[in-house]
């Protein structure tokens, strides 16, 4: 069923408002999207609990509501294919299979975390698992994630950059310098814009003269797709369409239509929209519930099983807060260290 | 006439080259864009083609001559008509006919004219400054105005003296526009343009995209068109994306137009280190504008600083680069109520006198200067604080007259030491101040590291109030 849809996929789109076919899961693929999105979840509310007592500090970018994209993607992707994205990564960090631990303690600025507490919330890296991180600059991560992909083509390793941002961000110079070297070189590259409506205060549409982010990359002849980024079905097969271009032809841009539930940080008070609005993404479009709806009406699981994955991720959350508050600061030594090789 | 074919250049940087190959004989008659001869470089060979018409009446340097200045005469072409015997001596009457067209003195009768009349004296060291072509003209700065007795003075934050200033400018002058991200409908990222929308409206007061490099320049072009734009940067890390604009276009913009093209634009935002928000968002840009010729950069403290150089830099005819810092904006300081308080640019404050050591800073580095400056005094150290306020153009005179009295002098600020302000105030000090000083000058910085996020790392990555304490021992040889 899902080979027979992508090959009904395989023309790439170019049009706005093509619909693409979407290709159901499985039971186990619902399961485990299910799985890494609650996972996803239950760290940010951990996160953003820890936030609330002191032990993380600076800015924090919660990443509730958007899962669904970064699963979604992330199971599409092969072993090697490398990740980069802004200042909101950490979902895109657990997706990549980081470890919760690690992550947390990063957040709270501990020596066992990823960056050895000198990066925090918005830097941070894991070579071994391809993340690149991790960047506090609005857009800076786009023309990184081309150059990522400017090594793959360089190395013909077969890899695809995936690079994250904003519907903000989209409106940076640089994008459209990337775009049109990654077009010109034929780079193997999916820029996977993350229009959750908002960059910071302010709407995508007082931002945008036009707001089809798909179609961004016209100029430059690069396709794109608009993606109902609260579905991980529709995430994952667009996604799937877009590795196969990315691997053979070149770069290929998603617009995934997703929203966040939480402030832009946590000093965000989000005034600029209803607490309707909010509610009514959450209750028709949770990216979560929708799994979890189809897993119980196909019989595929029961409350109870779902309550128990629940458990489970609750346990190896608490166990990363644990660790992370635990763990000591960095060695005053640290302060000189890495900034030379 | 007969015209003189010179010896051509053929990039900038050539003097000489070898006359390769004539390609035409005496006598041969040419027009323009023939090719008359070759001539090579280290580099490359090039055509000297004619750019008149006439007959090659005389070769003056043979084939295959090496080393041939440029702009030597090769060749004497003549009109029809004319006899090669009419170009006698041709050199000489070239030079003279350089000289002829060259109206303006040499650079060191220029030199002369344009000192101004009270150029500052040497200082009393030796003399050690390069010897200059030019000295700049030095801008009489006006001291603060006085502030009448009796004047009531409110307690302001930072923020509402930001905001207060941008208000009564914006109701004096309609060309000034204030733009940025979140500076309308959210009131400002850091809330510093609270109620301006409101005030005067959407035309004023502009949301933009999240794109720097573009706004900036968008603001550039408005304010050489003549508009007097107040461009918030989020916070001036974000400004590296616009660092072309702003130095390569609002700062040389009058330079490279010969004074007719000049950019009246504030750029402002929070500088330096917040808390806890890691090494891409806390970055102290102080030395890096301070650098730039064209710029003025000004960095102050207290709220009555704020408002009177704000005020002052928006009515300042160049571009300006006006640093605020984050952890300063709700600290609370008196302002005089006054309908126009505008301070002079350029112009330090002593911001607490003594005798025994000059400590100088600006902007946040004030507060650890002046709790620094507290705690010795209960030590029996007298110590003199001065908040330089603007730091180009600097006002290094008020430092030296403190220096020449306490004779020793600490620097304070949260840079990086390499090039720093302090940096600068070292060097100057040591140019004109070196007899006055007892004891080299120190300076505390932020260390040389990006800022790391962990809470522990980040505190001693920050200058203390117990560091700029042992420097000052330390001149003071003392402890
Ligand atoms: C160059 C730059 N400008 C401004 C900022 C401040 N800033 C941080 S996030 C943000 C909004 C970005 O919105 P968007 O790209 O939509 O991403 P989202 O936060 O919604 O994930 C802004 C303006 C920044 N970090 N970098
Ligand atoms: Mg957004």
């Amino acid at each position: 069923m899902a080979a027979a849809a992508k090959a009904k996929n395989a023309k790439v789109p170019t049009e706005p408002g093509v619909s693409n076919s979407i290709a159901a899961f499985s039971k186990d693929e619902e399961v485990a999207a299910f799985r890494d999105m609650l996972n996803i979840r239950r760290f940010e509310e951990k996160a953003g609990q820890l936030y609330g007592m002191g032990l993380i500090g600076g800015f924090c970018h919660l990443y509730i509501g958007q899962e669904a994209v970064v699963v979604g993607m992330t199971m599409a992707q092969k072993d090697g294919d490398q990740l980069v994205t802004s200042y909101r990564d950490h979902g895109h960090m657990l997706a990549a299979g980081m470890d919760p631990k690690g992550v947390m303690a990063e957040l709270t600025g501990r020596s066992g975390g990823y960056s050895r507490g000198k990066g925090g919330s918005m830097h941070m890296f894991s070579r071994e698992k391809n993340f690149f991180g991790g960047h506090g600059i609005v857009g800076a991560q786009v023309s990184i994630g081309t150059g990522l992909a400017f090594a793959n083509k360089y190395k013909e390793n077969g890899q695809v950059a995936v690079t994250y941002f904003g519907d903000g961000a989209a409106n940076q110079g640089q994008v459209y310098e990337s775009f049109n070297m990654a077009k010109l070189w034929k780079l193997p590259v999916i820029y996977v814009v993350e229009n959750n409506r908002y960059g910071m205060g302010t709407s995508y549409t007082r931002a945008s003269s036009t707001t089809d982010f798909s179609q961004r990359g016209r100029s430059f002849d690069i396709p794109g797709e608009q993606v109902d980024g609260m579905d991980v079905r529709a995430v994952r097969s667009a996604a799937e369409r877009a590795f196969e271009h990315a691997r053979t032809e070149g770069p290929y841009i998603l617009e995934m239509q997703t929203y966040r539930y939480r402030g832009h940080s946590m000093s965000d008070p989000a005034k600029y929209r209803s607490k309707e609005e909010v509610q009514k993404m959450r209750d028709e479009h949770d990216p979560i519930e929708q799994v979890r709806k189809r897993l119980l009406e196909n019989k595929w699981a029961e409350e109870d099983d779902l309550n128990k994955i629940d458990k489970d991720i609750r346990a190896v959350v608490n166990a990363a807060a644990e660790f992370a508050t635990n763990d000591p600061e960095p060695d005053p030594s640290e302060l000189w260290t890495d900034v030379y090789v | 006439m007969p015209i003189e074919v010179l010896m051509p250049a053929l990039s900038p940087t050539m003097e000489s080259g070898k006359l390769a190959k004539w390609l035409k004989a005496e006598g041969d008659k040419v027009k323009s864009g023939d090719v008359i001869a070759e001539i090579e470089t280290d580099k490359a060979t090039m055509e000297v083609e004619a750019v008149d018409e006439g007959v090659l009446g005389k070769i003056l340097i043979k084939d295959g001559t090496e080393d041939v200045a440029v702009n030597t005469p090769i060749a004497i072409i003549l009109e029809e008509g004319e006899d090669a015997s009419a170009a006698a001596a041709p050199a000489p009457k070239a030079k003279a006919d350089k000289a002829d067209k060259d109206e303006e003195p040499a650079a060191e009768e220029r030199a002369e004219e344009n000192a101004p009349p009270d150029a500052p004296e040497k200082g009393p060291g030796p003399d050690v400054a390069p010897s200059a072509v030019a000295t700049p003209p030095k801008p009489v700065i006006e001291p603060d105005p006085e502030v009448p007795e009796g004047t009531e003075m409110v307690k302001l934050t930072v923020r509402e003296a930001l905001r207060d200033a941008m208000a009564e400018e914006m109701r004096r002058d309609g060309d000034i526009f204030l733009m940025g991200e979140e500076v309308a409908e959210y009131q400002g990222a850091y809330k510093v343009s609270q109620g301006l929308l409101d005030e005067f409206g959407a035309k004023r007061v502009i949301d933009t995209p999240i794109t720097e490099h573009g706004f900036t320049g968008v603001g550039v072009g408005a304010a050489l068109a003549g508009l007097k734009p107040i461009v918030e940067f989020m916070t001036w890390n974000f400004a590296m994306q616009a660092m072309d604009q702003i130095i390569n276009s609002a700062a040389k913009t009058l330079y490279m137009s010969g004074g007719q093209m000049g950019c009246p634009i504030v750029f402002r935002g929070p500088n330096g280190a917040a808390a806890r928000v890691a090494a891409q968002h806390s970055q102290d840009f102080t030395a890096w504008y301070s650098q730039v010729p064209g710029l003025k950069v000004i960095a102050p403290y207290t709220a009555a600083d704020f408002k009177g150089l704000l005020k002052a830099a928006i009515r300042d005819p160049n571009p300006i680069i006006f640093l605020e810092n984050e952890i300063l904006y709700g600290q609370h300081f008196e302002v005089p109520k006054l309908d126009d308080f505008v301070l002079p640019i350029g112009k330090a404050r002593i911001a607490r006198s003594g005798s025994d050591v000059t400590i100088v800073s600006f902007s946040i580095g004030m507060s650890y200067a002046l709790k620094a400056a507290e705690e010795l005094a209960g030590q029996g150290i007298d110590a003199e604080v001065i908040d330089l306020r603007t730091i180009r153009p600097m006002d290094i005179e008020t430092v030296i007259e403190s220096v020449k009295k306490t004779n020793r002098c600490v620097t304070v600020e949260e840079g990086w030491p390499q090039s720093g302000v302090g940096s600068e105030i070292v060097a100057q000090l040591m140019e004109k101040a070196f007899d006055h000083l007892d004891a080299p000058v120190l300076r505390v910085t932020g260390k040389d590291v990006p800022m790391p996020y962990a809470a522990n790392l980040e505190k001693l990555a920050l200058p203390s109030v117990a560091e700029v304490i042992e420097a000052v021992k330390a001149v003071t040889y003392r402890g």
